[in-house]
Parts: C-alpha cells; structure tokens; sequence
C-alpha cells in the first residue's frame, strides 16, 4: 500500500522514533494514522503494517481487537463520540447520548446510511471538569446540551452540502 | 474553549502559574517567564544533587498511587550500560481526571523541561510521551513544540552547547484504560496488547525495550522545575509532611464550578467544595465523594471534613489516586453509579487474569441486572462477595481499582440497595438478560 | 553447586535450590498448588491466580507460579484464605464456562474438572447469560472452541516458544478475549497439535479424535513413532484393537510431550482400507488372494530351490523393521541362504562417522545433549521439517540456557531466527566459524546427507582442530535407519548393485520401496516382497507378505542418535504378520533352525553376538529421502491426515517438495 506523502513521511519518522530493532513499537501509531486516512482498519492494512514494523499479521491483528479506537468497520464521516462515564453521567451525558441517537437515528456504533455521522458511547475522555463532554472525530466539545449537539449537527450537515 | 478557569484566591499556582498568559505554550513565553532556567541550573547540579532535591521535595506521583518521585529515580541504576529511556504517562484515563490535558495544552514545555531534568539525573537521553489516543490535538500540539524546541538548539544533540542530548518523541494510544496502568503502557509503547508485565522486574531496572526506564506521570514532570528552581525544600512546605507541594484536583459532577484547580497538598476536602467550587449545586446536600479517580472508594458526606493527601486518605481507606474529585448530591442513585463504574472496568479489563476479566463482567451483568429492577435478595451481599474475591488477588491493579469502590458503595450504601430492591420488587419482574 | 535455601511449608522444612519457584519447591516436598497457566518450561504468566498462597509477613496472597524461594519464608497453602481464594477463582472460571462436559472430548481428563473437583464449590451463585461464541475448526486437525477456554495462554506458548511457529495469539479483550489463528480464520503452521495437547480443557480439540471415545475406554499403549528417525515416545489410545489417538500426555521418553503432526496424527495408515490383509501371488499375470500357508510354502520353496543350486539372493532391508528383525533377516540371508547381497537404503553416513571417529564412543551425541551442550552446529539439514524433536530440543536449549546456534544449510532454515551466525552454503563454509566455535566449552555438529564419506573425516578433523569437547549426530531419516546400520554386516553387493544385477534369482525386498524410483536389473527374478500396502515394489512380487507396523509390533529401534527404545504393540491388524515371524515362518517352512523368532530371544542373541562393526557405504550410495514433516516415506501416502493439511508436502529451506505425500 502507498500512502500520501505526508503521511509516508510520518511513517518514516515514525520508524526511526524507536530503537533499532525495535521497530515493532510503530505498530499502533501506524495502525491510527493509516486508519484516520483510509477510514477503517482493512485486511490490507493489516498486512502492510506487519511488513513495514517486522512482525507478524497476527501480531497486528492482536493489536487491532485490544484497543477500542481501532476498527474494521467504516464510520462515518463525523464519528461523534459521547461520554457517559460518571463525571458526564452525573450532568446530563446519558440523556445526551439518547438524544445524539435519536437526531440521528441510529445506535451505539452504528453509522447513518449517508455515511456522514457515526455514533459511540465512550468512556471518560478526560473532560470531566466540562461535562458532558463528546468528541467530534478528533475535536471536543465541552459543556454540551442537547441543543448545543442540535446545533454542532445542524452546521455539520451544511458543511457536507 | 478555555479549559483553565480564573483563577481562585485559595489556589497556589506553581505549576499553572503560566496558564492564563496568551501563547503560553509556545517557546517564547515559556523563556520570558522562566522558562529553562531549572534545566541550566541542574545542569550544574550533579545528578545525586537533582535527585536528593526531588526526594527534599516530598513529590509523589500524581498517576495514581503516589510513590515517592524522588526515591524513583534513584531507582533507575545510573551506570548500566543499556540505554535508559524516560516515558511520560500521558494515557490519562481515569475517570473524574481531567488534569493532564491542561498541563499539555497550556505549559508542553514545563513537563519537557522536566523530563529533561530527570534525563540529566538518570542519564537518559531518550524521551517517550505516550499520550492517550483520544488526545490527538494534544499530540499536534506537542509534536509542534517539539518541533520547535529542536529547531532553536533545545533539544537534540548537546542543548545549547552543554554535551547533554536529549530526544523526546510522541506516542499515540489508541483506546485502553489499562494503558495507563505502566507496565502495559510499555507493552503498548513495544507496539503489543497492552497487558501488564510481571513485577519484578520494575520498570525502573527493565521497562521500555528492556532497559531501564523512569516512568512517570504528566503532573509529575510539570512539578519538577518548579521543584529545582526554587529548591526541594520549598515545594516541600507547600503541602503537608510526606507530601509535598501543590497538585491539581479536577472537580466535576455536582458543583457550582467544575474546574481543575491548583491547591496545596493536603487542602480540606469540604473547603474545596464549597469555597473553591462554590458549593454543592443547585444547594443540594452532598452525598459522596469520589476523592481521586473512579478506582477510589468513595466518602460518605459525613467522612468528608479530611485533608486531600495520599496519607489522610490511606487512613481513611480510601486514596487520594489521580486527583479525580467528583461531587455526588443527594439526588444521586448509588445503585446507578455502582453500575456505571463496573461497565466501565468490565468494558477496560484487559482479560489477562481471571478474576478480574470474570469478576469485572459477573459484576457489570449484576449490577445492570439489579438496577433494571430484576434485583433479588441475594445479590447485594453476593456483588460485595465477588468484588471481595477480586481484590488483592488480580494480577495489576485494575481489579482492584473495580473491586474498591464497588465494596465501598454496598457497604456504605446498603440501606439504598435494600431500598431500591424493596421498590422494584412491587414491579413484575421478568429478568432483562444481559449478553456479554 | 548452587546454594540451597531453607523455608517451610505447611509445617514441613524444605531445602531447594536458591532460585527455584516456590510452586516446584511445593511439588518436592510433596505439596500440589494448583495450576492452570504455569507450565514447567515456558515463559511466566502469573494470570490464572489459581497458585496464590499465603506467605508470612507478605500484605497478600502471592502466586507461587513467579516467586522464587527465599531463605526463611513461611508458606501456607492449605489455610482457609488460600482455600476461599481457590474456590472462588474457579467459580469465576465456570462463570463463563459452558459446562458441557458430557460431550466434551476432555471429561475425565480435564484440568479444570479435577480442579473443581478437588477445590472448587458445589453449587454456582452465576445465574447471568453466560458469553458464547461458536466452536471454529481452524485445520483439520485443530478445532476452537472459545467458550470452554480458560485463556491459560499455554497453547500461545507452546507454539511460539517451544516450536519456534507462534501461530496462535489472543484477540479482543476482556472477557470476550479469544485465542486466534496465525490466517485469520484458519492455522498455518506445523499442525503437530502440541497446542491441543497442552490445553488443559476441552478448548482445543483434535480433528482426529474429537467425539471418538471416552478417554477411559482406551488402552494406552506407549511405543515409538514409526515415522522419522527420532525416536519420539508416543502413546497410543487403542480401543477395540484401534488406535484412536496418540499424545504423550505423561512427557516420558526423550522427546517429553513433544511429537509432530506425523507424530500425533500420522498413525491412521493403519487402518486405511488399501492396508494388505492377506498375502497375494501372482497368478496368471494377476496377484490374487491368498492363504498364509500357501504363500509362506510357496516362498520356502523357492528359496530352497534357489540355494540348492547356488542361485544368486538379493535383498533389500527396511529402515523400519525393528534391531531384531533387521538382525534376524541378515542372519537368515548369511547362515540360512548362503548369500551376502543384503543392503538397505542409506540415508546418512552413520558408518562414515564411527569410522572417522575410530572408536571414539563418547563423541556420539544423545538427544539430552542437543538441550544442555552450550553451543550447536547444524551442517545441511532443515532440522525443523526433517528432524523436528532435535529442532525442538535445540530451541529449549536455547530458551532456558541461551545455547549458541551455529547454522550451515544451503538455504533458510527456522533456526535462522534465534542463531548467533546462519551461513548458507555447504561443508565448505565452516570455516570463518572456527574461532567462534574454539571459544565454546562444548559443541554439537548435526550433519546431514551432503556431508559424507571423505567429508565426514573432514568435519571430524575441524572438530577436532578446536580444542574443544565435540560430538556429533549423522543425521538419518527413517525410524529404524540408525538400527539397519547398526547390525548390517554384510559384504556382498550393495543397494544400488543388487537393483541393477541383472542375474538374481530371487529379488526379496522387506518394508521398502526401493522400485518407486528404480528399475529392477533382474527381469527374472522371483520377487518377494514384505510389505503394508501394495507399493510400486508390491505390484511388481511374485507375492506379497503383508506385514504388520511397527505400532503393532514388539522389538527394539534406535533412533538417530543410537538411543535404543522398546516398541509395544498396540492395535491388531487382521491377516498380517510381524516381519519377524514371516522370516520365522519361512525358515521352519525351508527346515533351517535360525532360533526362535521371538523379539526378546533374538534381542538376547544379538547383545551376545553383535559387535556393531558397520560396513562404510559408498558416498554415492547414500542419500536423504527429504522428507518434511508432512511426508513420510510410503507411509505418508497412506495417512489421510497428512494428505488433508494444506501445509503439506512441506518446504524444505523455503523451497516445496514435490509432490503431496511421497
Ligand atoms: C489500571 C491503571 C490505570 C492507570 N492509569 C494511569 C493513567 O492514566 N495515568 C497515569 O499517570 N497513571 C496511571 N496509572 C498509574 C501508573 O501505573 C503509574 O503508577 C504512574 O504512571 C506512575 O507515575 P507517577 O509516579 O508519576 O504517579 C494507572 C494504574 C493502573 C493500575
Ligand atoms: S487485573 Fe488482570 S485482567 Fe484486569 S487489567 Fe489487570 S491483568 Fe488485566
Ligand atoms: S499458575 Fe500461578 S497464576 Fe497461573
């Protein structure tokens, strides 16, 4: 696999942050920037990150299925990502939740059919002090009500069009 | 959105002096307002001398389970010939903290600086950040200071002429509490599962690649130019005798004014509530308290006059853990909460030993069981029987973290659990089964 | 010496050496801590917390599985928190558990059974949904079946760390963590079923066995593998006079529990239905049925007939029969016909080396010191498809004493992945290693079929240019080839010549092939042939004996390294005869007296007569089979198990074989 030249700079860096041999240790931040470019972890990946770090694609793959940011399925364009552990629980991130799912319709790790919004339910995500908090793709945003979600989707959707 | 708040008369502001400034995570600001002159200090310092000064200034760590920073680092053998590597924990996951973020976002170079300190004191030359996926504007942000800090001679080969190399590098998680935990943060780091190591070794003699490694927390780094700039001994006298200084505590939940504020060691817990964070909201009355992090058991309203450092709390079984201080009202139900909790330490066991990967899941389906009204009158003495059973006998101290306030909350709370059960049981109750 | 320390358990004093776990400290004094991921020999893991004892002064339990001994320390493990603890961990263990023991290939011999059944609860407070997946058939020798899994990691060890393979990992987290395989959704590895034999439950069942019987039905019948030369314990489930299954569960013998897909698996040429069941003549041009009798007087007649006039015998030895038959049949040809055209096929120069060491006995390498001599050189052999056990013992060796591996093949070989120095190339490219090598205290040289005749005296040179103390192994290829060597006496034509005579009467060829890849010189000889199936040797007799396997056998064989172990026999195979008795049989028939055809009396004669001089074959003349270990030689075709493996026929340095099962 070839990828685009930013991010094939960033894998080159990448190798060489790590000790000789050891390069191994690449695998995770490689399988996260991959994914963030190609959408999803895909068979491909898998095996083009065993080649690059040296090891095995069952290692790869053992790696892939322990850590929750990574996934073999797309999501979608915004994967909105709401906390309800206890900080957000306690101020609204449950009937945040809810309500994500209902504007959208759709469930905890599903993706509308556009493929423009995806939704999870996800433990604290070190915004306790701003809860309810929920995190757009890589973007937080804090102190969140349901009409602010409204709002975020609302100029999400016109961004799309 | 700032994250930091204005600043509050009772807080003491060393490591969030710069907060506030604009641009203060960039390298000029960081110069104008002191920025590494702790670093040119060590540099004349010997390396005894750095550490002696951290163990003068009663620093615990601030990941969790506050050991000694000082007596850490003397740990890490100086003279082997491995290369000795520093790793910043940067995975903050716990749930109720929210600290670290700010440490990064407002003052990188404060922590940069002393992890610099810690290389000239172990001899490391080799630095790792390994900072939790979900924080990748934190990794930008960092890896553009970093950027800059090579380009301008400070870091890299022999910084601003003194011999002393230096080399710091990110690392992105990629979803995992038990990342944090360090010694599956090192396997992670080693691109693996992360699942903890056997102990001993310590990761102070074999961590990262098998080579000696200081591991430490973000706060704990941020502490320590503040720490050789003014002296062990003064940091010392912020806090209370055996624990140093300032730290932060995250407030959340029910209170005025969440924040993450900046308060010397060993500051009154209902002080904190009420003067710093305005209050219980609302005027409601207090419940409990989650003093440091989820993992912690919890305090009763009544056990909450105490002063916030790791000795107090030890004594009132509790812990004082990653500063995650969430403020739990009246209208709170316990049994909800206990739940939440294990759905969250189910959901980040990392399965590697039975009675944490079992037990966490066993409990997780209880408490859902219980709290969707299918309750019986078993189950609140057999939740506080299988936590009991999981503690002190899990391999890491994820087990224990699940196991602690889950007994804290039956015990303290077992006339709500009563209660609760008496209620759903004049409802119909057809068991609602929970898969997974 | 190491030091000893002194501490006690339950009461009782032990002195073990400084360094030792405790859990093996308890094992000596007699004391059992249960276990589920410890296993002797591989990486710690301390997860299954079934170990924990209470050790004085210590805040908690501690895992007895990592904590070495210490000079006073006081253990509990049968104290009343140590036994909550016990119980608890398995109730947590069942939790998830689906208790299907009544079908499940591991009742009766499962770890987790006798667990619970001696420290586990009655009854279960679980009363939640219990977490299920589907069972996986990941070969088809190798089935998954994730809900009985106690997650020990003992079958991810056994792979990785003892075969050297690593074909198994963990999946997902938490509680519906899993065992995966190397493909995905399916195995590519070795398929030796040591992850299956390892499992201490029902997890990992094997294809060949799975719902066959119940463990306590079987007769376990423990003998030597038929198929390669190393000489692999290994014991056989025999029910109703079959074998079901073959393991080595009580790791006696010299391989432990180690054995091969050929090993575990390959045992089912037994049964396969083109098995010879009775004895066949030719007859109009066509081989036809029949009895005993008629052959066996057919033969003696023959042979009679052939002597009496001087006629010229050729015969041609099995590299599978057992020391005794080999010996009888050399005796039988020498004193009974008269002749001295005997031979065998000769897949390594084991008589080139003896000469070359001229009476040096303790230069001869056991099994034993491939895992505790510090450094091993490997000439010309991918060990890891052709002699797996020795492969095996290598990577032990490295693994718990970090031994030096020197490799020399003309290709890539799995020992590449651990050696100190890999260089390709042949015998010549010893030399750069020398001063590596002087440096060892003590070496090993395994060689395989390209180093030969005047080589071998080469290599024995080098050797002995070291300085050092060197032993060697000739590396051979079947079960018994070492042994065929061993009492070969003879001085007549050898195995090439008598293919090619064109003048022999009789053409006798016992347990070999030697036509699948040979013409035979005498168009007229009268051929006989000993035999299991009807092989391109078979087709070709006058008749056919059809002869038992050495799995049904008594008798001895030597392995590679001239270790001599006892076969038993275990399953029966109506209408054949032990090549023993056939000889037996035909020499009364002839009224010759060669002794009785007993395995124990000619193993007395031979201790009595053989004097182990080995006559040198011609370099030419010896040549390695290359089997893998997917292949077997004949035997191999007829094993359904190795032709179903997708990995087979097997690489040899990375290159195919040809063909499927040779
Ligand atoms: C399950 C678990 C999770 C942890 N998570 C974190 C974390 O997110 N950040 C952190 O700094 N320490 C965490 N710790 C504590 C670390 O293991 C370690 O003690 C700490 O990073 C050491 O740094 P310190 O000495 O500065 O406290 C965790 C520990 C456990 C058992
Ligand atoms: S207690 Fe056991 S299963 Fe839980 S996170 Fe630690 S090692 Fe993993
Ligand atoms: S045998 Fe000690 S933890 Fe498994």
């Amino acid at each position: 696999m070839i990828f685009p030249p930013e991010l094939e700079a960033r894998f080159d860096k990448m190798l060489k942050a790590y000790p000789e041999g050891r390069q191994r240790s690449a695998v995770i931040p490689m399988l996260m920037y991959a994914q963030d470019a190609i959408g999803m972890v895909t068979p491909e990946l898998v095996q083009e990150v065993a080649r690059r770090c040296g090891v095995t694609a069952l290692q790869v793959d053992e790696v892939v299925g322990y850590y929750t940011m990574l996934h073999r399925k797309p999501f979608g364009r915004h994967h909105i990502q709401v906390c309800t552990n206890i900080s957000c629980m306690l101020r609204g991130g449950e009937e945040l939740l809810a309500h994500a799912s209902k504007r959208l319709g759709i469930g905890n790790r599903e993706a509308t059919a556009d493929g423009q919004f995806s939704l999870e339910e996800v433990e604290c995500i070190g915004a306790c002090s701003w809860a309810p908090a929920l995190i757009d793709n890589y973007e937080f945003h804090h102190s969140v009500t349901p009409e602010k979600l409204d709002q975020l989707i609302d100029s999400l959707q016109k961004k799309a069009q | 959105m700032r994250l930091y708040n204005e600043p509050n008369p009772l807080e003491v502001k060393i490591l969030t002096r710069r907060f506030g400034i604009t641009n203060s995570h960039t390298l000029d600001v960081y110069l104008q307002n002191d920025g590494f002159q702790a670093f040119q200090k060590a540099l004349g310092m010997k390396p005894d001398q750095i550490i002696d000064e951290m163990k003068a200034s009663g620093l615990r760590g601030r990941g969790g389970a506050g050991f000694p920073a000082g007596m850490k680092w003397s740990f890490v053998p100086r003279s082997s010939p491995k290369p000795k590597y520093i790793v910043v924990n940067a995975d903050e996951s716990e749930p109720g903290t929210c600290k670290d973020r700010l440490l990064m976002e407002y003052d990188p170079i404060q922590m940069i600086e002393g992890m610099m300190i810690a290389g000239l004191a172990i001899d490391s030359h080799k630095a790792y950040v390994y900072v939790r996926g979900e924080y990748r504007y934190l990794i930008d942000l960092l890896d553009r200071v970093i950027d800059e800090l090579y380009a301008r001679g400070w870091l890299g080969k022999s910084i601003h002429g003194s011999g002393f190399d230096f080399d710091v590098y990110t690392h992105t998680g990629a979803g995992s509490y038990e990342c944090g935990e360090e010694t599956a943060l090192l396997d992670s780091l080693e691109g693996k599962r992360g699942v903890p190591r056997l102990k001993p070794p310590f990761p102070a003699v074999a961590g990262a690649w098998a080579s000696p490694t200081l591991l430490t927390n973000v706060e704990t780094f941020s502490a320590v130019p503040a720490i050789i700039r003014d002296g062990g001994a003064a940091f010392a006298a912020l806090g209370t005798p055996r624990n140093g200084g300032t730290r932060m505590f995250c407030l959340s939940g029910h209170i005025e004014r969440p924040g993450v504020y900046e308060l010397p060691m060993g500051f009154n817990l209902l002080q904190m509530i009420n003067e710093v964070g305005g209050g219980v909201r609302g005027g409601r009355k207090l419940k409990a308290v989650v003093p440091g992090g989820s993992s912690c058991p919890v305090l009763k309203a009544d056990e909450c006059d105490i002063a916030m450092d790791f000795d107090a709390l030890a004594k009132a079984k509790s812990m004082l853990g990653s500063g995650g201080v969430v403020i739990l009202d009246e209208t709170t139900c316990m049994v909800k909460f206990a739940m939440r909790i294990m759905k969250f330490y189910a959901h980040e066991s990392c399965g590697w030993c039975i009675p944490c990967r079992e037990g966490t899941a066993w409990l997780k389906k209880t408490l859902i069981r219980f709290h969707d009204g299918h309750g019986t009158s078993k189950d609140i003495d057999l939740i506080d029987d299988i936590a009991k059973n999981m503690l002190g006998r899990t391999f890491c101290a994820l087990g224990d973290a699940a196991a602690m306030p889950t007994i804290s909350i039956v015990e303290k709370f077992r006339d709500e659990f009563e209660a609760y059960l008496a209620k759903s049981s004049t409802t119909v109750r057809v068991p609602e089964l929970t898969v997974v | 010496m190491t030091d000893l320390v002194n501490l006690n358990i339950d009461g009782k004093a032990v002195k073990v050496p400084q360094g030792m776990l405790l859990i093996e400290a308890a094992k000596r004094a007699g004391i059992e801590i249960p276990q589920f991921c410890y296993y002797e020999g591989l990486t710690l893991q301390a997860a299954c917390r079934m170990c924990l004892v209470e050790i004085e002064k210590a805040p908690k339990l501690t895992e007895a599985c990592t904590t070495p001994v210490a000079e006073g320390m006081v253990v509990h493990t049968d104290s009343p928190t140590v036994a909550t603890a016990r119980k608890t961990m398995l109730e947590f263990l069942l939790a998830n558990h689906p208790l299907d023991c009544p079908v499940c290939d591991k009742g009766g011999e499962c770890e987790l059974q006798d667990m619970v059944f001696r420290y586990g609860v009655g009854e279960s407070r679980f009363t939640e949904v219990k977490y299920h997946v589907d069972e996986k058939q990941w070969s088809p020798v190798v089935f998954y079946d994730g809900p009985r899994c106690i997650l020990c990691y003992r079958c991810v060890r056994v792979c990785d760390e003892g075969l050297g393979v690593g074909a198994l990992g963990i999946i997902n987290r938490g509680v519906v963590s899993e065992i995966a395989p190397n493909m995905g959704d399916h195995l590519e590895c070795d398929e030796c079923g040591a992850c299956i034999d390892i499992c201490p439950v029902g997890a990992l069942t094997s294809g060949a066995y799975r719902y066959k019987t119940r463990p306590w039905e079987m007769e376990h019948v423990g003998t030597i593998c038929t198929h390669c030369s190393n000489g692999c314990k290994t014991t056989l489930g025999v029910r109703d006079g079959a074998i079901v299954r073959a393991n080595n569960r009580d790791r006696s013998g010299i391989n432990g529990e180690f054995l091969c897909v050929k090993g575990r698996y390959a045992f089912d040429f037994v049964e396969h239905e083109e098995r010879l069941r009775s004895p066949l003549m030719r007859k109009g041009g066509e081989l036809e049925e029949v009895s005993w009798a008629e052959a066996l007087a057919t033969v003696a007649k023959k042979f009679a007939e052939v002597k009496e006039r001087g006629g010229k015998f050729g015969v041609i030895g099995s590299n599978h029969t057992t020391n005794e038959e080999n010996y009888y049949l050399h005796k039988f040809v020498r004193d009974g016909l008269g002749g001295e055209n005997i031979d065998h096929h000769r897949t390594g120069d084991v008589a080139g080396l003896i000469d070359a060491l001229a009476g040096r006995a303790d230069a001869l390498a056991t099994v034993g010191d491939l895992y505790t001599t510090k450094a091993i050189l490997v000439i010309g052999s991918d060990l890891a498809q052709q002699h797996p056990l020795l492969s095996y013992q290598i990577r032990a060796n490295k693994r718990h004493h970090d031994a030096h591996v020197y490799v020399v093949t003309p290709g890539p070989v799995r020992e590449d992945n651990y050696s100190v120095r890999s260089v390709r190339g042949g015998l010549e490219a010893i030399g750069p290693l020398a001063d590596a090598l002087k440096a060892e205290p003590g070496l090993v040289v395994l060689f395989g079929d390209s180093v030969k005749g005047d080589a071998v005296r080469q290599l024995v040179a080098f050797g002995d240019s070291l300085g050092i103390p060197v032993k060697y192994v000739a590396l051979v290829d079947y079960s018994n080839s070492r042994g065929a060597a061993d009492v070969s006496q003879a001085a007549g034509l050898a195995y090439e010549q008598i293919l090619s005579a064109s003048d022999l009467d009789v053409f006798w060829v016992v347990g070999a092939n030697p036509l699948k890849d040979h013409a035979l010189g005498s168009q007229n000889a009268f051929v006989v042939v000993q035999e299991m199936f009807l092989t391109e040797t078979a087709k070709r007799a006058d008749v056919v004996l059809p002869a038992s396997s050495a799995y049904e056998k008594t008798g001895t064989v030597t392995n590679v390294t001239g270790e001599v172990q006892r076969l038993k026999a275990g399953p029966k195979v109506m209408g054949t005869k032990s090549d023993l008795e056939i000889f037996g049989l035909i020499q009364k028939e002839m009224g010759l007296n060669l002794g009785i055809w007993k395995p124990d009396n000619v193993l007395d004669e031979m201790r009595k007569t053989t004097r182990g001089r080995l006559p040198v074959a011609a370099p030419e003349s010896i040549r390695s089979a290359r089997d893998t270990l997917f292949t077997s030689g004949s035997l191999g075709r007829y094993s359904k198990v190795l032709n179903a493996v997708m990995e087979g026929p097997g690489l040899i340095y990375g290159l195919p074989v040809s063909g499927k099962s040779q």
